[in-house]
Parts: C-alpha cells; sequence; structure tokens
C-alpha cells in the first residue's frame, strides 16, 4: 500500500509517455486512453481516502522514502528525498483532485485539434498536482509545484479561447501569459523562503517532519511568512494578487478551467497551511490579522466582482476569488474549527467549481457566446442541464445539506472564535452577495421567457452529464454526510503546530 | 627548486588531440576524396578518444613539473571539455559540409581549443593557465571569424579579438602585480603566503586581485566585460557559436573555481562583495536585455550573460559545497545550451534562418526539434524536470548558506524574468502558423546528438546523484589545501 502515492505521481506520468508512442491520428485512441488512466487515478484517490486511518493520531499514512540526494555538500543523511505520506489534509486533496481529473477527461472528449498533446500536458499537470498534496519533503514539493504551474502555458495558449469585449479583446496568449508571470513569481517568494528556512533550520535535509521539528526565532518566523503566504497565496487567488485568476479561468479550455480552480488554486492554501503555518506557526499567529483582512477583502470583493459579470465564465472566476477567501479566512482564524473549515471549504469548493465552470462549457458549447443576457428560459431546453447548474449555484451560495453550507458554517464559526467579528459579519455578507448573483443567473439565463434564438439548443452531451453527476455525488455526499471529511481533516488540523 | 616531476605522459590526452589535430589537416590536404563531413567524424573521433585516455587519471594525484596537476579535477574537466569537443564537432559536421570552406583547419581549431581548456583546468600555475587560455581564446577568435565571406562573422571575431587582447593584458598585469606582492605564481604557494598575515592592507595585492577578476570576467563574459559576447555570438558560424557558448565558459569557470579556491580563498572576504555584486550585475543586465531580442543567436547570447551571472553566484558562495554545486550547475547548463544551440543548428540547416519569428510553426513542421527546444529551454530558465531546476536549487541554496540569500534572491528573479523570454520562442514554435505545412528532412545524425543532449538534461534533473558523486570527488581535491590551513569557511 505505500506504492499507491508512487503510482498516483507515476501513472500520470507514464501515461503521456504512452500518449507519445500513439500516433496522434488515432485521436479515439488517445481518449479512451486518458480515460482508463483518469479512471485508474480517481480509484487509487479514492481508496487512499477511505484506507486512510484517521483514528490513532496524526501521523503520516502511507509513507514511502525514497533517497534522491545525500551526503553531498550541505545535505546530510536523507538530504533530499522522495518521501511521500498523506495525513487528514492531504488525504481529502487527492480524493479531490481524483474526482476533478475524472470529470475533466470526460469534458475533454471533444477536443479534436491535437488532443494528443493536450492529454499529454494535462497528465503532467495532474502529476504535479497529485505530487504537491503528497510530498512531505519540500524540495519536492516546490519541485512538484511547478510542474503543476508549467504546463498551464500551453494548454491556455493553444486550446484556450480569446474573449472579445467590444472594445477591447483579452486574447488567450494574455490569459495564459499573465496567468504563468503571476504565479512564477509567487515561486520566486517561496524559491527565497526555501532556501531562508533550510539554513536556518541546519538539519542538511528538505524533509517536512525534521523541518517541523527544528527551531525557528521568531523575527525568523515573522519575517519569512509572509514569503510562504504571499508566493503561495498568489496561486490561491489571494487579493489582491488574484487578478490573473479570472483572465486565466476564462482564457482556459474547459476541463483546465475545472483543474485550475478546481484543484490549482487549492495548492495554494494548502501550500500556506502545510509549508507557511506547518513550519512557521508563531510567524502565521503574527500575520494572522492580515492574512484574515486580505482573505475577507477577497470574499467580498470576489463577490461583488461576480455581481457585475454578464459572461458566465468570469462570474465563475471571480466567484472563485471570492470562495477562496473563504478559505483564507478559515486559514487566518488559527483554530481548530476555521482550518478544518478552510480544508472542506477547499474540497467544496474544488468540486463545484469543477462542475460550475463544466456546465459554462457545455452551453458554451453549443451557443458560442456566454453572455448571459443573451439567455433566457435555457431550462425548457436543457433541463439537466439547469439542473446541475442549479445545484452548483445552490452549493455555492451555501444552502444547507450542500458541500458549501458544510465548509462555510466551518469557517464562520472559526472566525467568529477567533474574536474576529467584523471578518465573520463581513464575510457572511459576502455569502449574501453570493446568492444574490447565482439566482440572479439563474433567473435570467435560465428560468423565465424563453428566447427563441435558442430554439435549435440541445441536451448536455452523456458524457459531460457523466461528468456532473459524478461531482454532484460528491457535493450532496459532502453537504449530507460529512463526518468522512471532518474526522479525517480535524485529527490532523488539532495536531498542527499553533493551532488554538 | 626540488627536483621536478617530468612525466612526459601525464600529457597524453593532449599530445592525442594535438596530433589528431594535425593529422586532420593533413587528411583534409591530401585526401581530395574524403567529404568534409566524413573529416568531422574522425576529428570527433579524436576527442573521443582524448576523454577515453584521460580516464587513466582517475584517483590520482600528482603533478607536471609543479606546473600541470593531474587529480581528479583534471579528470573531471578533461573529460568534459573531451565531450563538448566531441559533441560541438558532430553538431557542426552537416553544417560545415553546407556551409564553410576549409573543414581541417576547422576541426583541428575546435581540438586545439580543448587542449588549452585542458590546460586551463590543469595547470597549477598562474603562467600555464595564461598559456592554456590564449590557446584557447586565440583558437576560438579564428573559429570565429571562420565563415570569411560574411562581414558579421569578420566584425564579431574582430571584436573578440581585440577585446580578448585587452582582457589578456589586464590579466597578465594582475598576474604580475600578484607575484610582485606573493613571490610566486603558484596557486598553492600564493595561497599558503595569503594565509598568514592579511592584516596589513596591501594596494597592489587587491588592484592584482581586482585585474585578475576583470580579465577572467572578459572571459567568461561577466557585466560590465561582456560586450563581446552578443557581436561574437551573432557573427560566428552556428556552431562555433555553441562552442563558444559551452566550452569559453566552462573553461573559464574551471579556471576561476580552481584559482580561487586554491589561491585567494583566505582573502574571501576582501573579494566576496565584489564578485556578488558583479554576479547581480551579470544577471539583471543579460536577462533583462535579453528580454528585447528578436535574433536567437543574440538572444541565447545575452541568455548566457544571464547564466554567467548564475555561475558567479559560486563564485560570490566559495566554499567546499558551492565548488561543487557549480561544477554541477556548469555542467547541467553546458549539456542543456549544447542541446539549445543543436536545435539552432539543426534548424539553420533546414532554413537558413535566425530570427525567432521564423521559428513560427515548427511543432507542426518538426515536433522533435520544437519539443528538444522548449526542453533545453525550460531548463536554462529552471524549471523542474530538467536539469536547470536542480542545478540551480542546489547552487542557490549553496549561496543561501554562505549569507548570501539576497544574492540567491536577485538570481532567483532572474531565473524568472528569463523565463518570459524563452517563453516567446515556445510560443513562436507552438502557436504561430509555418510558412508550409511539410515536414522537415530528418537528419538522423543530428538528431541522435539531440536526442543524447536532452537525455542528458532529463538525467541531471531527475536523477542528479551519479554526476553529484563524481562532482563532489573532482571538486574536493582544490579544497583540500586550503583545509589543511585551516582556512576554509567562515572567519
Amino acid at each position: 500500500m505505500e506504492w499507491v502515492l508512487f503510482a498516483l505521481i507515476a501513472l500520470p506520468l507514464g501515461t503521456t509517455l504512452v500518449f507519445m508512442l500513439i500516433p496522434s491520428r488515432y485521436s479515439q485512441l488517445v481518449r479512451y486512453t486518458a480515460l482508463a488512466a483518469a479512471a485508474a487515478m480517481f480509484l487509487m484517490s479514492l481508496l487512499v481516502f477511505i484506507r486512510y486511518e484517521f483514528e490513532g493520531g496524526s501521523g503520516l499514512r502511507f509513507d514511502l522514502q525514497l533517497d534522491w540526494l545525500e551526503n553531498i555538500a550541505f545535505l546530510g543523511e536523507n538530504g533530499i528525498t522522495l518521501h511521500l505520506a498523506v495525513d487528514g489534509i492531504a488525504a481529502p486533496m487527492v480524493l479531490l483532485t481524483g474526482i476533478v481529473i475524472l470529470a475533466g477527461v470526460f469534458i475533454s472528449w471533444n477536443i479534436d485539434y491535437r488532443n494528443k498533446d493536450y492529454f499529454i500536458l494535462l497528465f503532467a499537470l495532474v502529476a504535479g498536482v497529485f505530487g504537491v498534496f503528497v510530498s512531505q519533503d519540500l524540495f519536492f514539493l516546490f519541485f512538484f509545484y511547478e510542474v503543476a504551474v508549467l504546463p498551464m502555458y500551453l494548454l491556455i495558449a493553444v486550446w484556450g479561447a480569446s474573449s472579445n469585449f467590444g472594445t477591447f479583446v483579452r486574447t488567450k496568449e494574455y490569459g495564459a501569459m499573465k496567468l504563468v508571470l503571476y504565479l512564477v513569481a509567487g515561486s520566486v517568494l517561496i524559491f527565497i523562503a526555501i532556501f531562508a528556512t533550510f539554513t536556518e533550520a541546519g538539519q542538511g535535509t528538505f524533509d517536512l517532519p525534521v523541518l517541523g521539528e527544528a527551531t525557528y526565532g521568531e523575527t525568523f518566523q515573522k519575517t519569512f511568512f509572509p514569503f510562504y503566504m504571499i508566493g503561495f497565496g498568489i496561486l490561491a487567488g489571494l487579493w489582491p494578487f488574484h487578478t490573473w485568476s479570472p483572465d486565466g479561468h476564462v482564457a482556459a479550455p474547459t476541463a483546465v478551467s475545472m483543474l485550475h480552480a478546481g484543484v490549482l488554486m487549492k495548492l495554494g492554501a494548502f501550500g500556506i497551511l502545510r509549508v507557511g503555518i506547518g513550519l512557521f506557526p508563531e510567524g502565521a499567529q503574527f500575520w494572522s490579522p492580515v492574512l484574515m483582512t486580505l482573505g475577507v477583502t477577497g470574499a467580498l470583493y470576489g463577490a461583488v466582482s461576480a455581481l457585475g459579470q454578464k459572461d458566465l465564465k468570469y462570474m465563475v472566476g471571480y466567484s472563485s476569488v471570492s470562495h477562496m477567501g473563504f478559505v483564507m479566512m478559515g486559514l487566518a482564524s488559527m483554530n481548530s474549527i476555521g482550518v478544518t473549515g478552510a480544508v472542506l471549504q477547499m474540497f467544496a469548493h474544488g468540486v463545484m467549481t469543477a462542475l460550475m465552470f463544466a456546465n459554462v462549457g457545455a452551453v458554451y458549447d453549443q451557443t458560442h457566446t456566454r453572455d448571459m443576457t443573451a439567455f433566457g428560459g435555457l431550462a425548457n431546453k436543457m433541463p439537466r442541464h439547469t439542473a446541475f447548474w442549479t445545484i452548483a449555484g445552490l452549493s455555492s451560495l451555501g444552502l444547507p445539506g450542500l458541500a458549501g453550507f458544510i465548509a462555510e458554517i466551518h469557517i464562520f464559526v472559526g472566525t467568529f472564535q477567533a474574536g474576529y467579528y467584523w471578518a465573520g459579519a463581513l464575510g457572511i455578507l459576502a455569502a449574501a452577495i453570493t446568492a444574490t448573483y447565482i439566482l440572479r443567473m439563474l433567473a435570467s439565463a435560465y428560468f423565465g421567457p424563453f428566447n427563441e434564438r435558442w430554439a435549435s439548443l440541445k441536451e448536455m452531451r452523456f458524457r459531460e452529464q457523466s461528468a456532473s453527476v459524478l461531482l454532484i455525488f460528491f457535493i450532496v455526499f459532502m453537504g449530507m454526510w460529512p463526518k468522512p471529511f471532518i474526522d479525517r481533516i480535524s485529527e490532523t488540523v488539532n495536531n498542527l503546530p499553533g493551532i488554538g | 627548486m626540488d627536483d621536478l616531476n617530468l612525466q612526459w605522459s601525464l600529457l597524453a590526452p593532449e599530445y592525442i588531440l594535438v596530433g589528431w589535430a594535425g593529422m586532420v589537416v593533413l587528411l583534409d590536404l591530401f585526401w581530395g576524396g574524403l567529404r568534409k563531413d566524413q573529416l568531422g567524424y574522425v576529428a570527433a573521433a579524436g576527442a573521443l578518444a582524448a576523454t577515453l585516455v584521460s580516464l587513466i587519471w582517475i584517483n590520482d594525484d600528482t603533478d607536471f613539473a609543479n606546473l600541470i596537476q593531474i587529480n581528479n579535477y583534471t579528470t573531471l574537466f578533461r573529460v568534459f571539455f573531451g565531450l563538448i569537443g566531441f559533441f560541438a564537432i558532430l553538431a557542426s559536421a552537416r553544417y560545415v559540409r553546407d556551409r564553410l570552406l576549409h573543414a581541417g583547419e576547422y576541426y583541428a581549431l575546435i581540438l586545439l581549443a580543448v587542449v588549452g581548456a585542458n590546460g586551463m583546468a590543469a595547470s597549477g600555475e598562474l603562467l600555464t593557465a595564461y598559456v592554456s587560455l590564449e590557446l584557447l581564446s586565440f583558437s576560438l577568435y579564428v573559429l570565429v571569424s571562420f565563415a570569411k565571406f560574411d562581414h558579421r562573422s569578420n566584425e564579431g571575431g574582430l571584436k573578440y579579438m581585440l577585446l580578448g587582447a585587452f582582457s589578456s593584458a589586464i590579466l597578465l598585469y594582475g598576474i604580475g602585480l600578484i607575484y610582485g606582492v606573493t613571490g610566486s605564481t603558484h596557486f598553492a604557494e600564493i595561497g599558503a603566503q595569503l594565509t598568514g598575515d592579511t592584516s596589513s592592507f596591501d594596494m597592489a595585492l587587491f588592484l592584482g586581485l581586482a585585474l585578475i577578476i576583470a580579465g577572467l570576467g572578459f572571459k567568461v563574459a561577466a557585466v560590465p566585460f561582456h560586450m563581446w559576447t552578443p557581436d561574437a555570438y551573432e557573427g560566428a558560424p552556428l556552431p562555433v557559436t555553441a562552442l563558444v557558448a559551452a566550452i569559453s565558459k566552462a573553461a573559464g569557470f574551471a579556471l576561476f573555481l580552481k584559482l580561487f579556491a586554491e589561491a585567494f580563498l583566505p582573502l574571501l572576504d576582501e573579494w566576496r562583495l565584489f564578485i556578488a555584486v558583479l554576479a547581480a550585475a551579470t544577471m539583471i543586465l543579460g536577462n533583462l536585455v535579453a528580454i528585447q531580442q528578436h535574433n536567437i543567436k543574440r538572444l541565447l547570447a545575452y541568455s548566457s550573460i544571464g547564466q554567467v551571472g548564475f555561475l558567479l553566484v559560486g563564485i560570490a558562495a566559495l566554499s567546499p559545497e558551492a565548488g561543487s554545486a557549480l561544477v554541477l550547475h556548469l555542467v547541467g547548463y553546458v549539456i542543456t545550451n549544447l542541446a539549445a544551440f543543436v536545435c539552432v543548428i539543426i534548424f539553420y540547416n533546414w532554413t537558413g534562418k535566425e530570427e525567432i519569428e521564423e521559428y513560427a510553426g515548427l511543432a507542426e513542421r518538426a515536433p522533435f526539434v520544437a519539443l528538444s527546444l522548449s526542453v533545453a529551454l525550460f531548463s536554462l530558465a529552471g524549471m523542474p524536470l530538467f536539469a536547470g531546476f536542480a542545478t540551480k536549487f542546489i547552487l542557490f541554496q549553496a549561496a543561501a548558506q554562505e549569507d548570501l540569500l539576497w544574492l540567491a534572491g536577485v538570481a532567483v528573479l532572474m531565473s524568472f524574468v528569463s523565463l518570459y523570454y524563452y517563453l516567446t520562442i515556445v510560443r513562436q514554435m507552438y502557436l504561430g502558423k509555418p510558412e508550409e505545412e511539410t515536414r522537415f528532412p530528418t537528419p538522423w545524425l543530428e538528431y541522435g546528438v539531440l536526442a543524447t543532449l536532452v537525455a542528458g538534461v532529463f538525467l541531471v534533473g531527475l536523477y542528479p546523484q551519479p554526476l553529484f558523486d563524481v562532482v563532489e570527488q573532482g571538486t574536493a581535491v582544490i579544497f583540500s589545501g586550503s583545509q589543511a590551513a585551516g582556512a576554509v569557511g567562515k572567519p
């Protein structure tokens, strides 16, 4: 069983090699290979989640350590190892990745242009994502982090779509370059902080459990926590470094938006939690008011911006910024409930935003517009699609019984418990604004009088429906029975340093 | 002085190279039936033979008349330079056949450049180092201006030679001053002299040191001594550009590292900041100016200046750890850079073009070359899976260990800048529309060279332990003397 995590990284990477061997004219074979690999990844991630034993402490499960570089220069024994393990925070994230990639492959079925190259990059990205979630070595965590970021450029620039706003055009190259430059700028900060951390710890190893036990001076923690906070925060859509996110998500092809908003942004929040808070609890405590302020600002700002969008995909993009703001609030609360809520929100938002992007993509494929004012009464033609959209939207606005509610209630309780009454109140306001833009969008585009222009619309394709059902299953499951998630997460969160 | 060890056999790889160079010229002269590219294979065999012979001295530690030291450091670099020569010759065979005259001289000069480079890594003494440096430089001056009917080639060669001669004079003056102060030209003896009393501020010593840094700075193209690089790179025939980028940097740093580790380590605190500022300036200027380039040779020239800045970080952070990290990065960088240049050479052989916008749609017409060039560029930018990430990470960490976190920060920031301009090439290849749809013909030899180099990029990136073990054994030698004297590390 130790090898399951290794397999989770090796399978997508190996699949990219298999793709390279398939001649590009066999595009159907490419698709089925992708589906088989994604299904295998989904099952393995499900296995990791189910078999994760949360009882008996917060220890690492499926622990595997392979030597990579040791006894060289400044590196001591086990200097850099491929140390793979999951804890209660990583287990749901691994599951999330498995779900979204399977749904993503279904959604990518109708990509015809060089679909082999597309899947090669998509699977390289997924390998990076799995790698970050399961790495227990700072070097490899960052290694995989960069692997996940790199393919985005080509995925967006080649297979994405430009947006025409009449007076100006946001090209896909613009979105791709902006996204990459922002994220790599964040990596610069992380890079510097890693050098400083390793030097200060003086353990001769990048192994995270060992680094976690080292002592760091208080000034040092206060100096370098912001490097991790902002560096990883850029990927998590932390306000005011979020501007790449709507542009990038809109420009990206559907499945890439799903993966990016659904999973990649979580890498940022995960990095803050695992590396920032995990190594520098005192620094985190010191900076938590700032993180709380930025988080709640992002939540409000994202919600208000989403309110102003006519473009469906931009609306979802800004709603992602808003929901990631909630995650930041949960992390900043620095207490058990809040941080548990943050991880729950990472999962919940991941699944529901993937569902939203999948549905935007489905309607855009047929109508070639995402302008919600141009729609009207689409429920007449696409009843199932409308149902999926509604469920995603209701989860997003925090309807009890769906995943979003469970997560947000934890976050708000945690925020109030930590004494940030103002932030809690503003966060709830942001949730209320979410309800406004979601319901308004549903009312104008899907219900109300039918616009005859769309008389020839057809229902979503079967594969897109399958993807949506898969995602909805987990939204409802977590909403109805959150215990498996909370058990796993809270056990680990309670044992994090500095979590009160 | 003691009895000198005149064991002539120690120089066997150099005899092979020189003899082979003469043979190649004679073959070219007397065997009219031999095609120019076939002559290249003969020359490549010579480089490979010298490489293999130099393996005899693994784990040996001896010297020739106190001038040339044969130890693991030398062996490491002899193998390294030999392989650079080997790959550079193979990569240029088709180019030479189609576009250059005087193939015999061309290959002979490459072999002689390898001899000069070997001497730079092997010398234990300033004047031997200087003579070797000149041998390398003169070979390269001629090679840069080898396309004699191309005025850019002549201009590049002239600039390179004039500035090179100027820098040689500076270097010599520095050597003279150092000799005047310490009474020796041997690295180890200079080191021993300087280890003693350093409290008195000796102007001549520091002037000498500054002049040596400036002279070597010229050779490796560090800012502000970099002006020859873009023109020489652009003017030179493409395979020569590849060779200059690889061997002059590698040999320059081999000497730089050895000289500073063996002779000037005791004065570390005096010159560290100087080199650190030089490194920062070099990577900032190189990478920022590279953004504006439209010609791929000029872009690679400025990017190589930026890379020199990263390498100088290793000198600024000088310690046994940083020394091995530097050589590791050097090896990774040279492999990657050669791979990038082989792609550019292949493209030039097909089309005769070297503007970045002319790479549009290369992914459609030659997917393997486009993929390899992307791999090489991403590796140069320090992206994971490839050599650049692992080696840069270790090198910059070594700098952070020596309280140079700010310099590591600048270096990381500039790597990020470099990603931007490398992406512009990748964008052309993958997003641009090709002029024609037809596939290019497959040059098997170049593809083989390219595949080997790309495999090297992945190997260093994914599992550097074996290479790092070798490199550390190689660099341990040059720090052993100063460790015995107790002068290593922070004061």
